[in-house]
């Protein structure tokens, strides 16, 4: 069957080749893997010796057509894009609800993040939001810098914020964030997640995050040094990429003279709780 | 229209006429390439045409959407031109946006090449052009528009050129078979989620229990060595495909799977097949199990003809086959997808209403470090690279110098480049590899060293210089470029008119890319710099580097791009500029 296929066709490559020599004024063959010459070379303006190969003569027409005038340039770019993701949006176990977010809009070389992290308690909202512009440093890391703004306990406080965000070897996601504020307050806040599959919509997600600060804010019942750190495990299904329940436990401690303003207001220093919430980007 | 030469009332009656049925499933009740019969496409022929550009409903998934359509079918009308005639075409634009038509892989004047902002301004709402060009070439091409994203919106359409000789490869049956991915997202929404969570469609990463599982089977070192490899990496071994099953469906001569649309043989005729890739980001991997498929032609051009069982088909390329079913049985046509996420598939069928079975999709595969060009790295390059922010000092080089000790070089435009997220170090042109998911798989897979023009090149002249482009990006942001260097940011490539050159392409992504260049033919030599054939798109797999050969013998300014259609918009594309 095959030799049936190609009988006609090798027939063919034979005729043509053996026919094209005729055209063909180089005697020896061109040092090409496929040995025929082309068939179009008489179509074309000149059959010329394939060393002394000539493009054909151009006319004004073929310059006028060859660049026209354009009124537009090409539009392949970098159209303005944007994106919100909740990342955690959750009822804890004694009944706040806390979240943490972030939204950007720009281009690929810079974006405007906000971003926004808080807690609602028994009628008390603590919460910061950030406004940071964010450009790329690397293949996976930007750079960003900006200001915050914190609510809730006690005096309102605002910040200067400059920090790093992106993907670590292995897949870790990181986020750091330096901060200055008024009479030299000064912050330093760091968060590491990293997604375990246990299938593709089944995903388990570690996280651990810590605050430093550089001197007691009595007001806000913050003391100097590591003040607090937490611990998440959450378990989310991804119904779809964009829509994500999930339940989870946190860890939270307080530390050191934060841990004594917390004991002071009659709240405990340590929190552990079940969480569950949802997780969605749009 | 221009009355039909008589060799195509011969061909007519020797029953060439582009035909095809669908089965009556019932299933889907709309015709999408229908306009003067159920499911025959429409095949315009003549020398002068007019082309609607529109929006048009059509239901492919069970919901309706619009689709950008020509004179309202999806794909296009099938366009019969003769080689040597000039064609006109009159292009309307009844969308409200800004539209143009590509004539994919001909030779002709600039400003018919229909790239708006290179060869013309496009063709603006309510407004229409006029192609004009002598067809200089024939072959099986297609047509789609260079719009920003309406090709994936369903805006394509085949061409076939018939030769001004009688043509030799003349069967009795001659269909096209145009593959595409479609999906109902509009495409900007899905270039948008693209940049927002580029492994969306990626559901076959590896999960704890694949890990356990390779711990069992190949021992728990060499697993963590390799989840360290990749994890050092921050890539997946299962991204094989940006977009996927989970968001396209895969269609045949715009038909799904379930629609099987269907070609009528009589038992020993000879059937042509015209496979076109007008898929947006999908390679196919195309068989029809109990035939030889003997491929005669590659983009339009006559190849020596080789026999295989199976070809993998880029973007944008197309391949002329011929097969000869001899059993009065149908025969299955099955495409799937290269990430095997799914496939589409048409019947050869002695009458309407027969079908074949349907083969199951190949396992999945996963790619290597040797995929990536990582896997033996020369003695002195001591470690893989990759995040191009490490290490790269002192390789820089100049475009057009060898690599020495058989390690890459990489321009000094992607160090620290955020559109970087990788380098091959150790690449080759692999041309007799038959790519991911096709080796050893029992089935003789059609190679590009296989592909050998019947005609040499009118110039055959060494090339002058070389032009080395890297191709870059970084899946995470789903950025893209030549070089690191978006097509935004990157000054035009500037060729001399008549000039010979051999232009260079490293794959500096985990990712195959089809490179594709407007107005002048590719000659893509082989490692030893050899000629082996004539191509408008260039397959460039993860891990390869592949020369091909140009003359400039186009004036003009000429888009020069990756053929995924999302890559493209994502900068991978630059400005071909030949000037006196
Ligand atoms: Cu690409």
């Amino acid at each position: 069957m095959r030799a049936l296929v190609l009988a006609p066709m090798l027939l063919w490559a034979g005729a043509a080749a053996a026919q094209d020599h005729s055209h063909h004024h180089a005697p020896e063959a061109p040092p090409t893997a496929a040995q025929e010459a082309d068939p179009h070379a008489a179509h074309r303006a000149q059959a010329a010796t394939a060393s002394a190969y000539r493009p054909p003569a151009l006319t004004d027409a073929d310059r006028a057509a060859a660049f026209p005038f354009l009124h537009v340039a090409h539009d392949h770019g970098d159209p303005l894009m944007w994106m919100v993701q909740a990342d955690r949006f959750e009822r804890t176990q004694d009944d706040a609800l806390a979240w943490e977010g972030k939204a950007w809009i720009g281009h690929d070389r810079g974006r405007l993040w906000l971003r926004s992290e808080g807690e609602r308690a028994h009628g008390k909202t603590e919460s910061s939001l950030e406004a940071l512009w964010g450009k790329p440093l690397d293949a996976w890391w930007d750079v960003l810098a900006g200001v915050r703004h914190d609510d809730g306990d006690g005096p309102a406080r605002d910040w200067l914020a400059v920090g790093v965000q992106g993907l670590a070897p292995y897949k870790f996601e990181v986020q750091a964030t330096a901060y200055l504020g008024s009479g030299g307050r000064s912050m330093l806040q760091a968060e590491v997640e990293y997604e375990l599959l246990l299938t593709n919509r089944l995903i388990l997600q570690p996280r651990i995050e810590a605050v430093l600060n550089g001197r007691d804010d009595d007001a806000r019942g913050i003391g100097a040094g590591l003040s607090e750190t937490s611990a998440g495990l959450r378990l989310r299904y991804e119904v779809r990429r964009e829509f994500a329940p999930y339940v989870g436990y946190e860890w939270s401690n307080r530390h050191g003279r934060t841990a004594e303003h917390a004991r002071n207001a009659g709240e405990a220093a340590r929190d552990r709780g079940w969480v569950a919430g949802l997780r969605f980007w749009f | 229209m221009g009355a039909p030469h008589d060799s195509d009332r011969r061909r007519l009656l020797r029953g060439m006429a582009m035909g095809g049925a669908t089965l009556g499933l019932g299933l889907w009740q709309r015709p999408l390439w229908a306009l003067t019969a159920p499911d025959q496409p429409t095949v315009l022929r003549g020398d002068a045409f007019d082309l609607t550009i529109g929006r048009t409903p059509v239901n492919i998934t069970g919901r309706t959407v619009p689709a950008f359509t020509v004179n309202g079918s999806l794909p296009g009308p099938i366009l019969r031109w003769r080689e040597g005639d000039t064609v006109g075409i009159r292009v309307r634009n009844t969308l409200d946006e800004t539209s143009s038509i590509h004539w994919h892989g001909l030779l002709l004047p600039a400003n018919m090449d229909g790239v708006p902002g290179m060869s013309f301004d496009g063709i603006a709402p309510g407004g229409d052009y006029l192609y004009r060009f002598q067809v200089k070439q024939s072959g099986t091409y297609w047509y789609h528009s260079h719009s920003s994203l309406q090709e994936q919106a369903g805006l394509l359409g085949p061409i076939i050129i018939d030769p001004r000789e009688p043509d030799p490869l003349a069967c009795e049956r001659d269909y096209v078979v145009l593959l595409s991915d479609w999906t109902d997202l509009d495409p900007a929404r899905l270039f948008a989620r693209m940049k927002k969570r580029s492994d969306y469609d990626n559901l076959h990463k590896r999960t704890v229990g694949d890990f356990l599982r390779d711990a069992r089977e190949r021992g728990l070192r060499a697993t963590l060595d390799d989840r360290n490899a990749w994890g050092a990496m921050r890539m997946s071994p299962t991204d094989l495909a940006d977009v996927n099953s989970h968001t396209y469906t895969f269609l045949a001569n715009g038909h799904t799977a379930a629609q099987n649309w269907t070609a009528l043989f009589a038992p020993g005729e000879r059937v042509r097949l015209r496979f076109i890739n007008g898929a947006a980001m999908t390679f196919f991997d195309v068989r029809i199990p109990g035939l030889t498929l003997t491929v005669v032609a590659a983009d339009g051009q006559s190849i020596q003809p080789v026999d295989v069982e199976e070809f993998r088909i880029a973007p944008a390329e197309t391949f002329d086959v011929i097969v000869q079913p001899r059993d009065d049985a149908a025969y299955t046509v099955f495409a799937q997808a290269m990430d095997r996420s799914g496939y589409t598939r048409i019947t050869l069928a002695p009458r309407i209403g027969t079908q074949a079975a349907i083969p199951a999709p190949d396992k999945r595969p996963l790619l290597t470090m040797d995929d990536m060009g990582h896997g033996h790295p020369a003695p002195a390059a001591g470690e893989i690279t990759c995040g191009a922010a490490m290490g790269m000092t002192g390789m820089n080089m100049d475009h057009g110098g060898h690599d020495a000790g058989g390690m890459q070089a990489h321009p000094a435009s992607e160090t620290r480049n955020p559109d970087v997220d990788m380098q091959t170090m150790s690449p080759a042109p692999r041309l007799d590899d038959p790519g991911i998911g096709l080796r050893d798989n029992g089935r003789r897979v059609l190679r590009y060293t296989d592909l050998r023009s019947l005609h040499a090149p009118d110039d055959d002249r060494e090339p002058s210089r070389i032009i080395e482009l890297h191709l870059t990006g970084n899946m995470e942001r789903f950025t893209w470029g030549f070089d690191g260097i978006r097509f935004a940011d990157a000054a035009p490539i500037r060729l001399k008119y008549g000039e010979r050159v051999r232009i260079t392409l490293v794959n500096d992504t985990m990712m195959e890319h089809p490179i594709h260049l407007h107005g002048m033919w590719s000659d893509v030599e082989d490692e030893h710099g050899r000629f082996l054939v004539r191509k408008h798109t260039v397959a460039v797999p993860p891990g390869t580097k592949r020369s091909v050969r140009v003359t400039a013998d186009a004036l003009g300014r000429w888009a020069f791009h990756c053929h995924m259609l999302l890559h493209m918009e994502g900068g991978m594309m630059r400005e071909v500029r030949v000037e006196e």
